[in-house]
């Protein structure tokens, strides 16, 4: 691999064992993919940090507590410009001659908008309100609003309503293949969506025959590799989405490693086992809003105009152009993704160079679309990433319908966000295939765990909303007078939308 | 049933009509570009006299389509059953993403013909071109069989450029005496033998008997083959990065 017998790259992480207590047991040697644990000659504990990825399932799996990682202060000649990741990086360039692949979403240190943004609450007059004993709406509803009411010769409404998504919290959970991801974590995913009453989304590569039962609370997801996709599974759910883009990865294509081409997912996808599956950047019949429109109508067509359309964008530069153009396509709903969204493996150098904020794109869409007079044309969905109530509710005031949650959800089920996703060896049985670590994820514990999330947020939600004196999520959204900024400059407050604290 | 769309008839109403009459055979006079023609649709036998628009049969879940003239974009776009066979040319990206069923198309295609065409143990989708195709032939063909034909001597050497880019599975037969020149070196291009025509045969003679023509004199001629070199072709464009 052109190192000439030199190790260029120092291991990132040290395991330490504390030796006293540890008792041999060997469980961290079993539960670790990447073969880190070993038992030496003397019977001995023994750890090869260079394969050590920091998901810390030996730590918590360890039965005396005798593990921990640590970061290593193994350091290059410190350089403010030349960091140690991009000499690391640089060097496994110059070993191997390839791209870069990484996983998870952008790590890097640029800024978080949510966290500059402050909300509102009541004092003395315009009451806040006690969501424990008041009622709190946060059903939400998903799709194209009729511009007008249309009354028949009687006088009674006719209802001219297009189909709608509905949600009980205004969270869905975003796009993860299967194949990407493992069965039991859609399993998982399914199950809470429809014990919550809200959403979770298939991704590109298509539905296990297992999961049509929770079809009414699955949005099918149809990508330019077309992966998966046929007139059962487009009826199976309760939306369709078309993915054009992710935040991720803006402008480029899926790629599914073939280590997780395997079984079922060959199946599902049809393609052969072990290949890499290629969903590539470009949908290769659109190149247009017109040839959008196209596909729009193709699966409306195909679906009868029983299922609202998604269609799915990554936040870049000119992303509120392009939601316009998407609002006039005929979609019933725009999905934006910002650039921190989560991926199964990505192109480092475009995970972390490629794409704008959410928080900004957001802000922009909602209110271009509001000057052109287009909002109701479409719902606005976010995501990218959304880690708590407060960025839900933050997102909703700056006029999002609903949020996407990725990352937060693989979380719930145990991720430890090692970012290693792309090798297919997830220690937590949610980013692999792997039959014996699949099954470490067990979907009743798994469902209950996104449960919990989803409810404890929506609690917070109500909270939130309450303290505001604001008893309907409807009220909330758009509300860019419940937010204020701190620590932005004239021109991010402009874009947002928003004043500064104290003003 | 019979409609006679003409060029008011927005494509809804004609897709409703066709989707809910009880008629299986459902004959369209005049046909003046309407989109999404038997969309979704199954059991039934649909014949088009006139020009189809986008996206004929797109997600087509098992009907028999003739069209007598030439259809546009995205022919069978994601089909999952049934046969469509077009008596004339058809657009860019014919049989996109098809994953079973089959396509004839008597004369030319456009660019991106069976690109990203799948299939999985006994869904194998054919797609039959009788003259010859724009470039990018094959893109990401990941199963099935693409089979050109240049009947009428076209040059699918001067025409058909990058062949099979992407392609990770499946087989591309030209009839050729010559490969064009440009084909990605991911692709394993040979000489076919008797035994690889033998997997065609049936399929030549589905279009010969479709469209009149002499069966055992396409089978006499030159053909190549196009297969991936292996089976991960684009593995090693990756390095794997901690972060």
């Amino acid at each position: 691999m052109g190192n000439n017998g030199i190790n260029y790259i120092h291991p990132e992480f040290e395991v330490v064992r504390d030796q006293d207590k540890c008792i041999a047991c060997r469980v961290c040697e079993r539960q670790c993919a990447n073969e880190v644990h070993y038992m030496d000659e003397d019977g001995v504990m023994r750890a090869d940090n260079s394969k050590c990825v920091n998901c810390h399932r030996c730590v918590s799996l360890c039965p005396t507590g005798a593990l921990k990682i640590v970061k290593s202060d193994h350091t290059f000649r410190p350089n403010g410009n030349w960091t140690p990741q991009i000499i690391t990086e640089l060097y496994r360039q110059a070993g191997s001659g390839g791209v870069l692949l990484s996983s998870m979403g952008n790590p890097t240190n640029l800024p978080v908008y949510w966290d500059r943004l402050l909300l509102n609450a009541s004092q003395v007059t315009n009451p806040s309100i006690d969501p424990l004993r008041e009622p709190m709406e946060t059903v939400t509803f998903l799709g194209k609003k009729p511009k007008e009411i249309v009354r028949d010769e009687e006088g009674n409404i006719v209802n001219n309503q297009t189909p709608q998504i509905r949600l009980n919290t205004p969270i869905m959970f975003s796009a993860m293949s299967y194949g990407s991801i493992s069965y039991n974590a859609h399993a998982s995913l399914a199950r809470a969506a429809t014990e919550l009453g809200i959403c979770y989304n298939t991704g590109e590569g298509g539905l296990h025959e297992d999961f049509y039962q929770y079809g009414p609370n699955t949005i099918v997801q149809v990508a330019s590799g077309r992966f998966g996709v046929h007139k059962a599974y487009l009826e199976a759910g309760c939306a369709v989405e078309i993915k054009i883009g992710q935040g991720a990865k803006p402008g480029i294509g899926g790629h599914l490693p073939g280590a997780k081409i395997v079984g079922d997912i060959s199946r599902t996808r049809m393609i052969p086992e072990g290949s890499d599956a290629i969903s590539p950047a470009p949908h290769h019949d659109i190149y247009s809003i017109e040839d959008l429109r196209q596909l729009v109508y193709s699966l409306k067509e195909a679906t009868e105009y029983n299922k609202p359309v998604i269609v799915k964008i990554a936040a870049v530069h000119n992303v509120a152009a392009i939601a316009s153009g998407v609002a006039r396509s005929g979609a019933d709903i725009i999905a934006i993704d910002g650039f921190r969204g989560g991926t199964g493996a990505a192109p480092t150098r475009i995970r972390d160079n490629v794409g704008i904020p959410i928080e900004l794109a957001l802000a922009s869409v909602d209110s271009r679309l509001r000057e052109e007079g287009i909002r109701d044309n479409v719902s606005v969905v976010v995501g990218g990433s959304i880690r708590s109530a407060a960025d839900v509710v933050k997102a909703i005031a700056l006029g999002a319908d609903a949020c996407y949650i990725g990352t937060a959800a693989c979380l719930a089920m145990g991720c430890h966000l090692c970012r290693s996703c792309q090798e297919g060896k997830c220690n937590w049985g949610i980013a692999t295939q792997r039959p014996e670590l699949v099954k470490r994820l067990n979907p009743n514990i798994g469902s209950q765990r996104l449960v919990n999330l989803v409810n404890a947020w929506t609690h917070e939600i109500k909270e939130i909303m309450g303290g505001m004196g604001i008893n309907s999520i409807e009220s909330l959204r758009g509300n860019r007078l419940m937010l204020r900024g701190v620590g932005l400059n004239q021109k991010e407050l402009e874009i947002l939308g928003i004043k500064y604290a104290g003003e | 049933m019979m409609i006679r769309p003409g060029a008011e008839m927005h494509f809804q109403t004609l897709n409703e009509a066709i989707r809910s009459t009880p008629d299986t055979d459902v004959m369209i006079e005049n046909c003046l570009g309407q989109r999404y023609i038997g969309a979704g649709l199954s059991g039934k036998t649909i014949v088009i006299n006139g020009t189809p628009g986008n996206a004929l049969g797109a997600y087509l879940d098992g009907c028999t389509i003739h069209v007598h003239g030439n259809s546009q974009e995205a022919t069978g776009d994601t089909m999952n059953e049934g046969t469509i066979y077009v008596h004339g040319n058809a657009g860019d990206a014919t049989g996109y993403a098809m994953r079973g069923g089959k396509i004839f198309i008597e004369g030319n295609s456009g660019y991106r013909t069976g690109i990203h065409m799948k299939a999985f143990q006994e869904k194998v989708p054919v797609l039959v071109v009788g003259g010859i195709t724009g470039s990018f032939l094959g893109e990401y063909q990941a199963g099935g069989y693409i089979i050109v034909l240049d009947l009428n001597h076209q040059s699918i050497e001067k025409n058909c450029n990058f062949v099979g880019t992407g392609m990770h599975g499946g087989k591309i037969f030209l009839r050729t005496e010559k490969l064009p020149p440009n084909l990605p070196k991911q692709i394993l291009a040979s000489q076919a033998t008797k035994e690889d025509l033998k997997e065609i045969k049936p399929f030549i003679h589905e279009f010969c008997e479709a469209f009149g023509r002499e069966e055992q004199e396409i089978l006499d001629s030159s053909f190549y083959v196009l297969t991936p070199n292996s089976n991960n072709p684009y593995k090693q464009l990756y390095t794997r990065n901690q972060c």
